[in-house]
């Protein structure tokens, strides 16, 4: 996908928070039109546990991407606003 | 209420600006089928659904498309933030400059300004969710345009094919949702009444299972 050998560790994480986000979403709509599948039901739990757990993962490691996980790595600042926006590059808002 | 995350739904890396690309592609943005229309035309829809399918699938593809609207300002964004005043004006972005430096702002690539008449809110669940199927459609038509141009360009196609993807998917599920409206009209004339107007709710809210 987008970050092939020379990515960081916290590229990989938020790789792999894209990708079981997506599966979510995707099973998400799925579900909306079929409510009683098993197999969809037991794929979104799967999918939606593994993302809670990542997410908090990268809170702890790099701070909070929402604003539920933003005390996960210290209170002493205001960590959710100094994450960077996801369109920014290079830091300092560019 | 929605719940930001501070991550796009795909990735989007682009190193390389490109004005005249930026401008075709802002169309997605701003356009007559791009991202905004789409999110504004279903979530403005969902309240007069009959049923609670269909507005589950309106609440969570307008939702969806909130999340492709970021990603589309993001590509045209990192398309033009390291222009030259030589490249804008030799590519034609100097008409969007003048207005607009090279700040994000809704519009076709023709230079229209987006207006809420890209997109209906008619209150009838079947008119609208035929247009819906037809948003799709041309979005992905759009997508499809956009690709020919950019297909040797991976940084951008590559975050342009997932979008191109997710209107099929979204068709699709528009497709269920009609069905499941359809399936507790009269079959003869589907027409025959607007269900969410002329009638009482008849469409039950219960899921399928729920019923059995």
């Amino acid at each position: 996908m987008m970050c092939p050998n020379q990515c960081t560790p916290k590229e990989k994480l938020l790789q792999r928070i894209n990708e079981v986000s997506f599966a979510v979403n995707d099973i998400l709509l799925y579900l909306d039109t079929h409510p009683c599948c098993q197999e969809a039901l037991a794929f979104y739990q799967e999918c939606a546990a593994e993302r809670r757990k990542l997410m908090k993962e990268y809170a702890q490691c790099y701070g909070p991407l929402t604003v539920d996980d933003a005390l996960e790595t210290d209170g002493s600042t205001w960590k959710w606003m100094e994450q960077p926006f996801p369109w920014e590059q290079e830091g300092g808002c560019r | 209420m929605w719940n930001y995350e501070k991550r796009l739904q795909y990735p989007v890396n682009i190193k390389t600006p490109n004005a005249k690309i930026a401008q075709y592609i802002l169309s997605q943005y701003g356009g007559p089928d791009g991202e905004i229309g789409a999110s504004l035309r279903y979530l403005s829809q969902r309240f007069t659904m009959p049923n609670r399918m269909a507005a589950a699938v309106l609440n969570d593809i307008g939702t969806e498309e909130l999340a492709h609207l970021e990603m589309v300002s993001t590509i045209v964004h990192q398309l033009t933030r390291d222009l030259s005043m030589e490249e804008i004006e030799k590519s034609g972005f100097g008409p969007y400059y003048i207005d607009h430096t090279v700040g994000v702002w809704p519009q076709a690539a023709g230079g229209v300004p987006f207006n809420a008449c890209e997109f209906q809110s008619k209150g009838d669940p079947i008119t609208d969710l035929f247009e819906n199927l037809a948003a799709e459609q041309k979005a992905r038509s759009t997508y499809d345009n956009i690709l020919r141009v950019v297909r040797d360009i991976p940084e951008i196609a590559d975050p342009i094919k997932f979008l191109r993807a997710r209107e099929i998917v979204h068709f699709q599920r528009f497709g269920e949702a009609l069905r499941s409206i359809q399936e507790e009209l009269d079959a003869k004339n589907f027409y025959a009444f607007n269900p969410s107007f002329d009638n009482p709710c008849t469409a039950s809210c219960k899921t399928a299972c729920q019923k059995s």
